[in-house]
Parts: C-alpha cells; structure tokens; sequence
C-alpha cells in the first residue's frame, strides 16, 4: 500500500480493477423442520448464487409403517390407519379405502350413504384446500389469510365433529355403509357454515389473488410442463393447473358424483399461483355440491342389509341368537373379503388417491398399497426447482402441498 | 371394461404378454415377462398415450398357497391413459436374485416408485437407483417382505457425521 504524500495513479487500469473471484457452490440444508415449510422433508439444497443448481428430497421422517400394519389387521382395522395418511382430510382417506374393498366384494351402498359419503369427502375438500391456500400465504408472509383460513377449516371441522365425533381422526363409514346417520338438524348447521365459508373463501381471494406481492411470487415460479407433469404423476389440482382435464368424479363417477352438477376447475401456466387458484376455485364447486347433495339426499337406511358384512343392530344382539353370532363372527374373524385383488381410486383433494387391495381370504387384507398423490409430486420437487431461484422454492414446496402423513406411509 | 392397453401390447409385442386376466371388478391385467418391461413402458407411453404414470408396488407372495409362490415377488405397475380413461394394469414376476430393467428412463415418476419397491421388497431394478426412500440407510433388511416380523427390532445407529451442509459464513462449506 502507498503511503501518504506519494505519487498515486488515479486512473488504474481495468486488470487491477476486475477481481477474479473464485465462486464455488454452496450446500445448504432445509429441513426436515424449518418454519419456513410444513411437512417434515429434508432438501438438501446446492446453490450457485441464488441459484439452485441441484436439489435432493429425503424423505421418511414420518414413516409409520402403514402398509405393514395394515397387513396385519382386520379389513374393518385398517380404518384408523387411513385417518392418519392425509390427515387434513381423512375423510377422504377412509371413503377411498372403504369404495375399494367395497369394490373388491362386488357390493353396492345404499344410495343415501352414497350422498353422505359425497358430503363429507367434499366437506374435506374444503377444509384441505383452505388450509393449502392459508398456509402458502402464511409462509410468503401474510398472516392475516391464514387466519381466515383457519377460521372457514375450524366451521368444517366443527360440522364433521358433530358426524363423526372426532376433529381430525374421523374412523368414519364402514365397509357396506356408515356407522351412523347424519345427526339431527346436521343438515342445516352445514348450509349455516357453508355461507360463512363462502364468505372466508372470497375474503381470501380478495386478499391473495390480486395481492401484487403474492402474484409476483407465485406467478411464473415453479412452472412445469404438461407433458413432465404426466410424467412424474402429477394428479389433482397439480394436474389441473397445467391445463388437463383430469378429475376422477368426472372421468369414472364413484358415489353420487354422476347425479350432480359441477365443474372442474382448469389451469393454463402450471405454475404457483394456479396450483393455488384451482383450489379457490374447488372450494366454490365443493360448496356447490354439497348444496346439490343436502337438497337431493333420500331417505333409507345408510348400510346394506346383510350381517356378513355389517354390525347387526344391538336390538337382535341382545335379543336372538343370529344376532349375536353374526356379531361374534364379525367382531373375531373380521369382513370376509373374498379371494382377489382391485386396485380402485377416487379423487382426493391433492389427486388420485388409489388403492391396490389384494386379499387372500383370511380376512386380512394381504396387500394395502396405497398410491398417495403427494408422493408422486414431491418427486417432482427436484424438477421444480433445479435452476431456478431460491426464493421460489418456498412458494413452490406450499402449492404442491405435500402432506408427509400420506407420502411417508 | 376395456382391455384396449392389453389388446395392442398382444398385438405389438405378443411375447411380452405372458398371461392375461380379470381381476375381481372386471378390470384386465397383464402380466409382463421381466426382460420386455421397458418396450411394454415405451409402447404404452409413446404409442399408445399411456403418459399419466399413476403408481408401481410389489406383492411379497411368500405367504400364498403353494402354487402362487413362485415368483416370489409380483411389481404391479398402474399407467392411466386420460383421453381414453382408462388404467394400465401390468404385472411383472421375479425372484430374489433377478432384477428387472428400470422404467425411470421412460417415465420420471417412476424414479421413486422403484426406489421404494426397493426399499420395501428388496426387488432391484437394473440401471435404477438402489436408494433407500422411506427407511434409513443403515436399516438391515425389507420390512414389507412377509418374513420379515411385525415388532422386528434392530439395533440402534451411531449419529451420522453430517458432512453436507453449509455451516455458516466464514466456513468453507464442507463440500461431498
């Protein structure tokens, strides 16, 4: 260095000026618990600037061994595992898994069950996507939607309290039916709700869809084309999004869904800010089908008639001999699920919620493969985001919606 | 029920088809001979429009009657093919110590799918990643296979050193 007082040159040449720096890739780690996501998921993350160069998904923090439990207990005990895969929605999880094994024994519900079913998936649905759109705006730094959200979830979850006596781990429905009718008066405490929903969800849109912040960056980040998402699996409002018309109550109606009157909600960009503006949009169809369902819903019983398959009433349990056999054998041997195997899916608000269900006849399911839409996303999470800026990561880990109870089993 | 998948791959590839049925539902499977799997992926997918991959699994059959055992293991792959609506049912049939060629290269999705029929059933697949999704690394063992126990136990796993993060500025970064 010069010292004072000495000849300086002011104007130095441009190699002196031009530093070579020597940049190297950075690894950081997010995960698997960081307040920035939901969900426990570790990405390893390599950075060249903001840039993310390569990115790593682990998963498995969550597991519980689903399958392996499932193997081992009755049909009718698989029902509480099923709570537990999407729990935002279980409901959808334990109709899914209930249609298929009803599938497996070639049995129809009772229409009015069919109805039932149709309101409390939907009514799920809402809950699910609120919760989606809530929790993408709370992470990009709007607090006030999240509560919103909360507020229209907590009435859901209030409505399906008061069906199945439980907030999140419903156990709801029954193989050949329900366990229960809808409560008395049920029907309009929801059509209460639902107005107050409505209200929510167009509070929400307001503050989120033309919300310069929350536009900027949601649009345009995480884009994938139609033809990957195909690929990787993408199902749901993750399909949607990108433009194709793929809704299972449409394309193979399962409950009441060919007898009501909704649309399907469609994408152009497949970007954030459509994943996220389909769901608003399900949750006005969803609201609209249960309006159809709570004015169409028949009167009859909600289970088959057949003691095989279902609980006989506890009248004929106290009071004849075939009612406390058939009890006894249902209680110790389980549902008898003929020799076969099915695969059968329904929609459930993140996709295709399938189910591969293969039986030996023992009265233990010998094979529960469930295909959870999130699982199949997530591994998309890598092509989502490889070469695009960190920033965009968050929004883009909140509009695929990974629910770590159903991808990590 | 339709078995348009089922009747073009009879007619393309007919010795990739090794047995057809119908499951209970009505549905057609097809049950693919091991070394075809990737021309049966290719023709679905490129020809034939099955481009939606829907899920892959595998069945331990260790504990069927007698005559079901083998193969021990069955990978049942589901495609579904939207404009046509309908799924791909298909089934390949391998023991232990055979592998089968991955299909990642022809659907991406299929990457984790394998992964975890890995994982799970300990069924390789050629040119795939042998990669554990769900369990841990230093797991010993398939749980999902029928031999494996319900309550099995195994012995716990020193902390890992972990060597892959940035551990703030002023450090190198420890790179892989």
């Amino acid at each position: 260095m010069a010292a004072a007082g000495d000849e300086y040159d002011p104007t130095p040449s441009e190699h002196e000026l031009e530093a070579h720096l020597q940049t190297r890739n950075m690894v950081i780690n997010l995960g698997p618990s960081h307040p920035a996501t939901h969900g426990t998921v570790r990405l390893r993350i390599e950075l060249d600037g903001e840039t993310i160069v390569k990115m790593d998904t682990e998963i498995g923090f969550l597991h519980r061994g689903f399958q392996k439990s499932c193997e081992n207990v009755t049909w009718t005990q698989v029902l509480p595992y099923t709570d537990r895969l999407d729990y935002t929605a279980s409901l959808q999880n334990n109709f899914g898994y209930l249609t298929a094994v009803e599938t497996l024994m070639g049995i129809e519900i009772p229409e009015r069950a069919n109805y039932i079913r149709v309101i409390g998936a939907e009514l799920h649905r809402i809950a699910s996507h609120l919760t989606t759109a809530g929790a993408t705006a709370l992470e990009l730094g709007g607090f006030s939607p999240f509560l919103y959200a909360m507020e229209g979830r907590e009435l859901v979850i209030d409505r399906v309290t008061e069906l199945t006596g439980a907030r999140l781990t419903t156990s709801y429905g029954r193989i050949g039916g329900l366990n229960r009718d809808l409560p008395e008066g049920w029907g309009d405490k929801v059509l209460k709700s639902l107005v107050k929903i409505e209200e929510v969800a167009s509070e929400m849109d307001i503050l989120l869809s033309r919300n310069r912040i929350f536009t900027d960056r949601t649009k345009g980040t995480g884009v994938i084309t139609a033809e990957d998402a195909l690929d990787f699996g993408f199902t749901g409002p993750c399909l949607r999004a990108c433009g194709i018309n793929y809704d299972i109550r449409k394309a193979k109606p399962y409950w009441a869904y060919d007898k009501l009157d909704f649309n399907v909600a469609l994408g152009h960009n497949g970007d954030n800010f459509d994943r996220y503006y389909m769901r608003m949009l399900e949750i006005t169809e969803s609201v609209k089908i249960i309006r159809q369902c709570l004015r169409d819903i028949p009167e009859g019983p909600v289970t088959i008639d057949d003691w095989r398959i279902v609980l006989p009433p506890k009248e004929d349990v106290y009071n004849s001999i075939e009612g406390v056999i058939a009890h006894f054998k249902l209680v110790m041997e389980g549902v008898p699920v003929p020799v076969g195997e099915v695969y059968h899916s329904t929609e459930s608000p993140n996709g295709e919620l399938g189910w591969y269900l293969k039986s030996d006849g023992s009265g233990r399911p010998y094979k529960c493969h469930v295909r959870a839409p999130g699982f199949q996303i997530l591994s998309a999470m890598g092509r989502l985001c490889e070469g695009r800026m960190l920033a965009d990561l968050i929004p883009t880990f909140d509009t695929i919606n990974m629910i770590g109870g159903e991808v990590e089993q | 029920m339709s078995t348009f998948a089922l009747d073009q791959i009879q007619a393309q590839l007919p010795q990739a088809l090794v047995e057809r049925y119908k499951d209970r539902a009505g549905e057609a499977w097809g049950v693919i001979a091991r070394e075809h799997i990737v021309e049966v992926a290719k023709l679905l997918k490129e020809k034939l429009g099955f481009r939606l991959f829907i899920s892959m699994d595998a069945v331990d059959r260790l504990h069927l009657p007698p005559e079901e055992q083998d193969p021990r293991f069955e990978v049942v792959y589901f495609l579904k093919n939207i404009e046509r609506n309908e799924h791909a049912r298909l089934k390949v049939r391998v023991n232990e110590d055979q592998d089968i060629p991955t299909i990642a290269k022809v659907f991406q999705g299929a990457d984790w799918a394998e992964r975890f029929v890995w994982d799970f059933y300990g069924v390789v697949f050629a040119g795939g990643q042998k990669r554990r999704i769900l369990m841990y690394e230093e797991f010993i063992g398939h749980p999902l296979r029928k031999d494996y126990p319900l309550r099995g136990r195994q012995n716990l796993i020193p902390e890992r050193p972990i060597q892959d993060i940035f551990r703030g500025p002023g450090t190198n970064g420890v790179q892989d």
